[in-house]
């Protein structure tokens, strides 16, 4: 098993016709044949999308027709950040299952707008600003190196895309590989939370372990620490290791993620690792030490 | 991105919002017509900074009971003489750190008869995904303070978004401010264009404090503070004219005509890294070896050559800089690409300190080779944890 997405994932690239849009969709197409079945493009509906390598894709004028068309459940978002709400939406609008944004800098108060239309809908959206999610040797959905993936039992969750990177290449060093990972953005407003995917990893009978990489700035770290206080209470744990980066933050700066920022006193690294602690989650001192810790808290 | 008070209160007049006459300057010459433009018999002489606590700060050049950042005068000639006392001046607040801020620009404000201060802000609330009114009776002072002592004075509005600022949620917004009269029928149509200025302009924080009740009981922004989103500057220009580069660090604005996110800091290990959280966690773990970072530097998904060697030039600028850590972990990022950059700027600007270089991912053995074949002095590093140990070596010893 993995958490939401496996080789039966169908997945529609809005912004394929782009250039960091076809790129991955090629990469994604590479690995272990994950199932991109088509694109979009307002005005290229009717046309093919056509690889460096020669496979080609369906392009449609809208997500609806997409999915109509090709049964897909998933899609990933490629467009520039003055568009990416619209094309959440439209995604929403069409039932998409599963919506990935990738983009970086969509404006927060469009995320305000889009998270009250998706709460009132069936989708879940990973991101914005996220580096997507994979499940080892099945589906590869947005940019994370396909080459530092190995199959494995960690379930790893991340607010950093390239510390989610660090993440799975010392779990795969270390011999243990992921169940899933996913990067769930650095923007203050988002579409999915640590707790919705600490939810699904728990459930997961893949994953055996959870590496979850938090950072400063709100609150969902501490959020995290309480669900796993409550879930514990219910039988429910899995050896887990943390880590918070910004301990050397100054307060007051948005350090490069939008969602980044001590401010009002609150948001600090120390607050969030001494909560996860509190919630028996082992955390490394050092951003080189993940696998590490996670090899001698699963020995102790 | 952070605007001056005076700018502030231009925009929220525009949305309707109730503001005292005011004028501001940017040169001494301007000063007496500024004084002449208000009809006193108050006027208040205001610092334009980009920090809180001007009221209560000092000036660097000043003698240590000299007045603060923000006075009031009660004739035209005492007006004139505060603001040539502070013109030019260094202010130093709880905000600014030690080194203070230059007042290049006052404002100056006819008085107001205060009966009443309160706090009202809007800011985006992320844990509800909404945006949201923060309202108390306490104005006029340091409303953290406020949130930590008395918790219960301090009351939360959110508002759905499609639905705006509705009747109801003024309403709770009146009662929370204890609002009367005039004073209430005035307020609950600055919430609502108040409301739609936050939204129209992509603010990311409207921070009012003190928002004032007259004897008179009319309502009145006395103090206003506006970020806005930087991430939806492109759909406004003309906000985007208001920006003041004297407030930022020299460093910073170079950075951002490159695009690279980079933060200014006091230690001596300068730092290149790709991605936000992997750059936190690079200047965490020089600190956890015993060493400080110079900056915050995330050089993104998609740096060009340029861009690196832009960002190598900012980091060395810096005279504290006794040693650079570059650490890259490719995704987007090809490490041949960074490699490419680093010795290119290595070359550009004759690089006089220690340079640890660790790369993985995407590319890393054609970027290992690109390093290692250029014959420059770098430390090669296998891991993000030997890196960290290395450079600090490399700099203490």
């Amino acid at each position: 098993m993995s958490i939401l997405i496996n080789k039966d994932t169908k997945i529609i690239t809005q912004g394929l016709t782009g250039k960091t849009g076809t790129f991955h969709t090629e990469q994604a197409l590479a690995y272990h044949g994950t199932q991109m079945v088509a694109g979009t493009h307002p005005q290229k509906g009717g046309q093919h999308w056509t690889s460096s390598t020669g496979q080609t894709l369906p392009l449609y004028s809208s997500v609806a027709e997409a999915k109509d068309a090709t049964g897909a459940n998933a899609s990933v978002i490629y467009v520039p950040p003055a568009g990416a709400a619209a094309a959440i939406e439209e995604a929403i609008d069409a039932g998409i299952e599963l919506i990935t944004c990738i983009t970086e800098g969509v404006p927060v108060l469009d995320m305000v707008r889009v998270k009250e239309k998706l709460n009132a809908s069936n989708s879940r959206l990973i991101g914005p600003n996220c580096p997507g999610l994979m499940t080892p040797d099945e589906c590869k959905i947005g940019i994370m190196p396909a080459s530092i993936f190995r199959k494995g039992s960690v379930g790893v969750l991340s607010r950093s895309g390239t510390l989610t990177y660090e993440a799975v290449y010392q779990t795969s060093m270390a011999g243990l590989g992921q169940s899933s990972a996913v990067g769930i953005g650095g923007d203050p407003v988002k579409g999915t939370e640590f707790i919705d995917v600490l939810e699904l990893f728990l459930a997961d009978d893949a994953t055996e372990a959870i590496i979850m990489i938090g950072e400063i700035g709100g609150s969902a770290e501490e959020e995290a620490a309480q669900f796993l206080i409550d879930e514990a209470k219910r039988g429910r744990s899995k050896p887990t290791v943390g880590f918070i980066a910004g301990r050397t933050s100054p307060p007051g700066r948005t350090m490069g993620h939008a969602g980044a920022v001590i401010s009002g006193g609150k948001g600090g690294a120390d607050d969030k690792i001494a909560a996860l602690e509190a919630a028996g989650v082992r955390v490394s001192p050092s951003p080189a030490k993940l696998g590490d810790t996670l090899v001698s808290l699963l020995n102790s | 991105m952070n605007i001056h008070e005076h700018q502030a209160k231009q925009i929220l007049k525009e949305f309707g919002a109730p503001i005292a006459k005011g004028a501001a300057i940017t040169a001494l010459d301007q000063a007496e017509a500024a004084v002449a433009s208000l009809p006193g018999p108050v006027w208040v002489v205001k610092s334009q900074i980009h920090a809180g606590g001007r009221g209560k700060g000092k000036f660097k050049e000043l003698a240590a009971d000299a007045k603060g950042g923000v006075r009031v005068s009660f004739s035209a000639e005492e007006a004139l003489e505060n603001i040539r006392e502070m013109f030019g001046k260094t202010l130093v607040t709880q905000q600014t750190g030690p080194s203070g801020k230059a007042v290049n620009r006052i404002y100056v404000e006819d008085g107001a008869d205060i009966d009443r201060e309160l706090y009202l802000s809007i800011l985006v609330d992320r844990e509800t995904g909404k945006t949201s009114f923060v309202a108390s009776t306490e104005g006029g002072m340091d409303i953290e303070t406020v949130a930590h002592d008395t918790p219960e004075l301090i009351h939360s509005v959110g508002i759905t978004a499609s639905a705006g600022c509705t009747d109801g949620d003024a309403e709770k917004l009146a009662d929370a401010l204890k609002l009367d009269g005039t004073a209430r029928t005035q307020g609950m149509a600055l919430f609502k264009n108040l409301y739609n200025a936050f939204v129209a302009k992509d603010m990311s924080l409207l921070e009012i404090n003190p928002l004032i009740i007259t004897k008179s009981n009319d309502i009145q922004v006395l103090d206003a503070k506006v970020s806005f989103d930087g991430n939806a500057l492109f759909r406004h220009p003309d906000i985007m004219e208001l920006r003041d580069e004297t407030e930022e660090d020299e460093k910073e604005v170079e950075a951002s005509k490159h695009d690279l996110a980079y933060i200014a800091l006091d230690g001596e290990i300068g730092c290149m890294v790709n991605g936000a959280g992997l750059a936190m966690a690079t200047m965490d773990i020089i600190k956890l070896y015993g060493a400080e970072p110079a900056n915050f530097l995330d050089v993104g998904g998609s740096a060009t050559t340029e861009r690196v060697t832009a960002a190598f030039k900012i980091i060395t600028a810096d005279p504290n800089v006794k040693g650079i850590l570059v650490n890259i972990f490719g995704g987007i990022m090809r490490c041949d690409v960074i490699a490419t950059g680093v010795v290119q700027a290595a070359a550009d600007i004759s690089l006089n300190v220690p340079l640890v270089v660790r790369l993985e991912g995407t590319k890393v053995e054609e970027g290992k080779a690109i390093i290692n074949e250029s014959g420059l002095n770098v430390i090669a590093a296998d891991d993000l944890d030997d890196a960290a140990q290395k450079i600090v070596k490399a700099v203490k010893g």
